[in-house]
């Protein structure tokens, strides 16, 4: 289920990239790439492209998201720029999109447009939720993986949708712990539980992430990797936030490794009873 | 004309991609960037040469914020 070692969890050896050192071997692979940060960043909402610049690199994301929208000559600042200096890997997304035409047209401009066969796949199914619609996306992602693409499926918390995109050739699922934006964080975590049980690809949390403790949850529920955008860039201090969304996610994927001790609705005393004074007389 | 980004534009037929793209102060070398003609992406090795129809629907994309 993971690759997550013993000895991993043991080092705190700071020998990776890491905040807190995560050991190369306990990089996050997709297909066929390799990422020692198990947080993949959006960029949308950040108030300036400096605050993203630094909030990419207090998050340690070598991932990140980027959207296709038609071009503004009045535009200040290129993002590419920024995100070539970054020297991260670009994860374009297909938002917006509400068929699989619309998507499968997006995601072949993106990969046109920054020269990766990567895709974010996202097909909405209403405006005020922003939920998938599964019949497009499976659609869509079949269409892609049909065309080359690495397909990374933006869904919902259905692990009988997430076996079928990986049965079409995902790379990896993207689950959402709650509507895009919401803030909400994970509102049925043993779905994601399940989720990581029904498929051998990465299982990335995606969206409804509000702050650090939902994504220590999603890595302890055994997730490969947690995507966080709005929790980041429209938190008050989006940078703080970026470096508490690392070290959240690395605490998680050690807690996991580390495996927890189960829950007991009655007290398990800590202290030894051996050699208790007796003070009854 | 044709329709660039939605908006009309005094583009007569037989003119190439590169002169939308000129419009908008951009060539063919321009990185991350993405052109789609009537649904149909144009690969950029093409842009110089590509020659628009009448009342041809250009997108021209670029990568903007987004999660």
């Amino acid at each position: 289920m993971t690759d997550f070692t013993s000895a991993a969890a043991l080092s705190d050896a700071p020998n990776g990239k890491g905040a807190a050192g995560t050991p190369v071997e306990d990089a996050l692979r997709i297909a066929g790439r390799t990422f020692s940060s198990r947080l993949l960043l959006g960029t949308g909402g950040f108030p300036s492209l400096e605050l993203l610049a630094e909030a990419i690199a207090r998050s340690g994301s070598e991932l990140v998201t980027v959207a296709l929208r038609r071009i503004d000559p009045a535009a200040r600042g290129s993002l590419v720029d920024v995100l070539f200096a970054a020297g991260v890997e670009l994860l374009p997304n297909t938002a917006g999109c509400f068929t699989a035409r619309d998507a499968v047209l997006t995601a072949k401009l993106a990969r046109e447009a920054f020269h990766t066969d990567l895709v974010k796949l996202e097909v909405i199914g209403d405006e005020d939720t922003l939920l998938p619609d599964a019949a497009e996306l499976l659609r869509a992602a079949e269409e892609l993986v049909d065309d080359g693409f690495i397909v990374l499926p933006y869904t919902t918390d259905d692990p009988i949708l997430a076996r079928r995109l990986v049965d079409v050739g995902c790379a990896a699922v993207m689950p959402l712990g709650s509507p895009i934006g919401s803030g909400m964080g994970i509102r049925n975590p043993y779905n994601i539980a399940l989720i990581r049980e029904a498929v051998q690809v990465p299982v990335v949390l995606d969206a409804g992430i509000g702050t650090a403790s939902d994504a220590a949850l999603a890595m302890e529920l055994g997730c490969d990797a947690v995507m966080a955008a709005s929790a980041i860039a429209r938190a008050q201090d989006p940078v703080r936030m970026a470096s508490a969304m690392r070290h959240a996610v690395e605490a998680g994927r050690m807690a996991h490794g580390a495996g927890r001790i189960p829950r007991r609705r009655y007290a398990t005393a800590s202290t030894p009873n051996e050699g208790l004074p007796d003070f009854s007389t | 004309m044709i329709v660039l980004n939605g908006e009309s534009a005094p583009f007569r037929e037989g003119e190439t991609l590169e002169a939308v793209l000129a419009s908008l102060g951009l060539t063919a070398a321009s990185p991350g960037v993405a052109i789609a003609v009537d649904r149909e992406v144009v690969p950029r090795a093409e842009w110089e040469t590509f020659t628009l129809a009448e009342g041809a629907r250009v997108e021209v994309l670029t990568a903007m914020q987004g999660g």
